[in-house]
C-alpha cells in the first residue's frame, strides 16, 4: 500500500542536501533545528551553497557547521560580526552570514552587532531570540523578559535590579547601514514559511550591496524555560510576542508604517 | 635599482603590508603605533593592490576580522600596542586553536594598565608564553631597526602560511617612531583565488562544487580528539623550534662575557659594549630575533666559554628567565632593566654590568 505512495510524483518535500545527515543536537521541540533547515533550503534554492559562508556563534547552536553542509567558521562568542565583516570585505562577491543566539549578540557581542550593522556591511544576520542562554543551563539573557524566571533570576527578572530586556531588533533598525529589519518565528508551519521568505529577501539583499539584512527569530526553549515543548510554544505566543511582535520593521532601507 | 627611504617604523611596516601583498589590513588607534593606520589609509592600498583597509570598533574586533579573513583564505594583519594587545588574546587563542595564519604586530608601551606611551618590553612574557587560553604559541619575532620592521612584515607572512601558525612581530614604541633610512623591498602581488585554492585548501571561502566543505573551529568535545590536536599543535612547535630559530652575534668570537638583549634594548647593549671594549673588557652579545623559538642552543653553546651572562630589557626581569633555562645555571646569569617607558642609558648599563661582574 505504501509502495504504491512512493512515487517520485507524489513527493511533496525532501531534506535539503545544503543539510547534512548528522542527527541534530538540539533538544526535541527547539527551533534551533527549524531555522538552519530553512536558511539551508533558502540556499539551496538560490543555487548558492559554493558561494556562502556561514559564522556560527556560541550557544546552543555552536555546532550549526556539523548540519549545514556549507563551508563554516566558528567564532568566538559574540564576535561572529566581525568575522564576517572581514569575510564579506576579502569576498565581496560571496554571500555571508551569521547565526547567532540573544545572548551571543545582544549581550557579549552588542559592539560587534551595532558596529557591523552601523558600516553596513552586506551581510546577513540572522537572529536567534529564545529569551535565556539555553546553551548553559537557561541563565538570564538580555532578552529575559520582565518577571521571567531564570537560573540566574530565580524570583524572576526584576527590571530595577536586572535592567530591561534589550529589543536589538529595534535598535539595530534605527542605523542607516541597515537595510532589512525583521522579525519573525518557527513553531508553525505558517509561521515557518514566512520566515523562510524573509530570509530569502535577506539573502536577496545582500548581492544588491545594500547593508545588513538583520532577520529576528523568537524562539523557544524548552528545556532552558523548562516547560514541555508544546507549552512553551502556547508560552512563547502568549509572552514573547507581545514584547517582541511579529513582522517587518524596515523594508529596502524604509521602516515599515503600522 | 634600491628603493631608500627615510621612514618611520610604523610606515615602514605599514608600507611593507602593502608590499608583501597582504590582502587585508584591521586595527585600532592606539599609541604609539596609529600611524601604520594613518599611513595605510593615506596610501589608498585598495587602489595599489585591492587591499582592504578597515578601522575596527576594537581591539576585539580586529583580531576576530583578522580570525575570519585569516579563516577565509586571505592573508591579513593588525597592529596595536600592549592594552590594545590584551583584548586580543582571546581571539588569539582562537586563531592559535583554529591553526590559521596571520600577522599580529605589537608596538610596546610601559604597562600595566594604561600605563604610558613610552617604549617598553614588557610584554614579553605575554607574547612568547602564550598570552591567551590554552597550550599554544605564537612565532614571535623581534625587530632593532626600522629596516626589519619592513622585512619582518614580509617574512611573517612566509612563516605564518609555512606552519599555519599566527605571528607576532614584537617591537616597540622607539623602533615604531623613530625615523632611519630603509630600503623598501619590491611589490610582491597578491595571492591568486588559484593560488589560495592550491595553497589553502582548509579555507572556507565556499564549498568547492566537487569537494566536501570545510569547516573552521577550535571546538573539539572530546578530550581524546582535543588531546590529539594538541599534541599535533605540540609537534609544530618543535618543529618551528628546529627550523627558524634567529639571533644575531656581536662581537662574541673573543667574548668572556655576553650581553642578551632583543629590539631596543640589544640597540642600547651596542653602545655599552663599545664602552666596555674600550676599558679593555671583552664583551659581546647575542641578540634573540625570534623570541619564540628562543636562541636556546646558541646560548648553551656559549655557557662553557664564558665567564657570564647579562641581560638587559625594558621590564623587570622576564627574558632573563629563558636566558637561564637555557644556559641551564651553568654559568652566572644577571639582569638589568628600566621599566614604564624609562630607556636605559648606555652608561648606566655599563655601570650595573660592573657592579654584577666585578
Ligand atoms: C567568552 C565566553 N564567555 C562565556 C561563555 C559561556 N557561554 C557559552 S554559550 C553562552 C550563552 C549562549 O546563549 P545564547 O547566545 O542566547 O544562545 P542559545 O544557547 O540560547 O541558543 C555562554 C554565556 C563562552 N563560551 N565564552
Ligand atoms: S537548550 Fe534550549 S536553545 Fe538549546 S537546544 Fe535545548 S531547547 Fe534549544
Ligand atoms: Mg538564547
Amino acid at each position: 500500500m505504501y509502495t504504491e505512495l512512493i512515487k517520485p510524483e507524489n513527493l511533496v518535500y525532501t531534506k535539503t542536501k545544503v543539510m547534512t545527515d548528522k542527527e541534530l543536537s538540539y533538544c526535541p521541540g527547539c527551533g534551533h533545528g527549524t531555522a538552519h533547515r530553512i536558511i539551508m533550503e533558502v540556499i539551496e534554492e538560490m543555487g548558492i551553497q559554493g558561494e556562502t559562508i556561514g559564522v556560527a556563534p556560541v550557544g546552543c547552536s555552536v555546532l550549526a557547521y556539523e548540519f549545514m553542509n556549507i563551508d563554516v567558521q566558528q567564532a568566538a562568542h559574540g564576535r561572529a560580526p566581525a568575522l564576517a565583516t572581514a569575510i564579506k570585505r576579502l569576498w565581496p562577491e560571496k554571500y555571508v552570514f551569521t547565526y547567532q543566539g540573544d545572548g551571543d549578540l545582544a549581550a557579549i557581542g552588542t559592539a560587534e552587532t551595532i558596529h557591523a550593522c552601523n558600516r553596513g556591511e552586506n551581510i546577513v544576520i540572522v537572529f536567534i531570540n529564545n529569551g535565556i542562554y539555553g546553551m548553559t543551563g537557561g541563565q538570564m539573557a538580555p532578552t529575559t523578559l520582565p518577571n521571567m524566571k531564570s537560573s540566574t533570576s530565580p524570583y524572576g527578572r526584576d527590571e530595577t535590579e536586572m535592567g530591561h530586556p534589550l529589543k536589538m531588533t529595534e535598535l539595530v533598525a534605527n542605523l542607516p547601514g541597515v537595510y532589512y529589519v525583521t522579525r519573525q518565528a518557527v513553531h508553525k508551519p505558517s509561521h515557518v514559511r514566512k520566515a523562510k521568505k524573509a530570509i530569502r529577501k535577506a539573502f536577496e539583499n545582500t548581492a544588491k550591496k545594500t547593508g545588513v539584512s538583520f532577520v529576528e527569530i523568537v524562539s523557544n526553549c524548552n528545556s532552558g524555560w523548562k516547560m514541555r515543548p508544546t507549552d512553551a510554544n502556547q508560552w512563547m505566543e502568549d509572552n514573547m510576542f507581545p514584547y517582541y511582535p511579529l513582522g517587518d520593521i524596515k523594508v529596502d532601507g524604509l521602516f515599515v508604517n503600522k | 635599482m634600491k628603493e631608500l627611504r627615510l621612514m618611520k617604523g610604523n610606515e615602514a611596516m605599514a608600507e611593507a603590508m602593502i608590499r608583501a601583498g597582504y590582502d587585508g589590513y584591521f586595527g585600532y588607534p592606539i599609541t604609539p603605533q596609529s600611524e601604520v593606520m594613518e599611513y595605510l589609509q593615506a596610501e589608498r592600498p585598495m587602489e595599489r593592490t585591492g587591499m582592504v583597509v578597515l578601522q575596527a570598533e576594537s581591539e576585539v574586533a580586529s583580531i576576530n576580522m583578522l580570525y575570519g579573513g585569516a579563516g577565509s583564505g586571505k592573508n591579513v594583519v593588525t597592529s596595536s600596542s600592549s592594552p590594545g594587545i590584551s583584548l586580543m588574546q582571546e581571539g588569539l587563542s582562537y586563531i592559535a586553536g583554529a591553526e590559521l595564519p596571520c600577522l599580529v604586530i605589537n608596538v610596546q608601551r610601559g604597562g600595566p594598565g594604561l600605563g604610558d606611551i613610552q617604549p617598553a618590553q614588557a610584554d614579553y612574557f605575554q607574547a612568547v608564553k602564550g598570552g591567551g587560553h590554552g597550550d599554544y604559541k605564537l612565532i614571535v619575532i623581534a625587530p632593532a631597526s626600522v629596516q626589519e620592521s619592513s622585512d619582518f612584515v614580509k617574512l611573517a607572512l612566509e612563516l605564518s602560511n609555512k606552519y599555519r601558525n599566527p605571528v607576532m612581530i614584537l617591537t616597540d614604541g622607539a623602533i615604531g617612531q623613530m625615523m632611519e633610512k630603509v630600503e623598501l623591498f619590491p611589490q610582491q602581488p597578491r595571492w591568486t583565488i588559484e593560488e589560495i585554492r592550491e595553497k589553502k585548501p582548509w579555507a572556507t571561502f565556499g564549498k568547492p562544487a566537487d569537494g566536501e566543505r570545510r569547516i573552521i573551529t577550535s571546538l573539539d568535545l572530546l578530550p581524546e580528539k582535543l588531546e590529539a590536536h594538541n599534541t599535533h599543535l605540540q609537534e609544530k612547535y618543535r618543529t618551528i623550534e628546529k627550523n627558524e630559530v634567529r639571533y644575531e652575534e656581536i662581537m662574541c668570537e673573543d667574548a668572556e662575557y655576553i650581553f642578551v638583549a632583543y629590539g631596543l634594548a640589544s640597540r642600547i647593549c651596542q653602545k655599552t659594549i663599545q664602552l666596555l671594549r674600550e676599558k679593555g673588557i671583552k664583551v659581546g652579545i647575542i641578540r634573540p630575533i625570534t623570541l619564540y623559538p628562543f636562541p636556546k642552543d646558541i646560548l648553551k653553546s656559549y655557557a662553557s666559554k664564558v665567564n657570564g651572562f647579562f641581560v638587559v630589557e625594558m621590564n623587570a626581569g622576564q627574558m632573563v628567565e629563558d636566558v637561564q633555562l637555557a644556559v641551564e645555571c651553568k654559568e652566572k646569569v644577571s639582569f638589568y632593566g628600566r621599566t614604564g617607558g624609562v630607556l636605559p642609558t648606555p652608561e648606566e648599563v655599563m655601570e650595573a654590568f660592573e657592579k654584577s661582574f666585578k
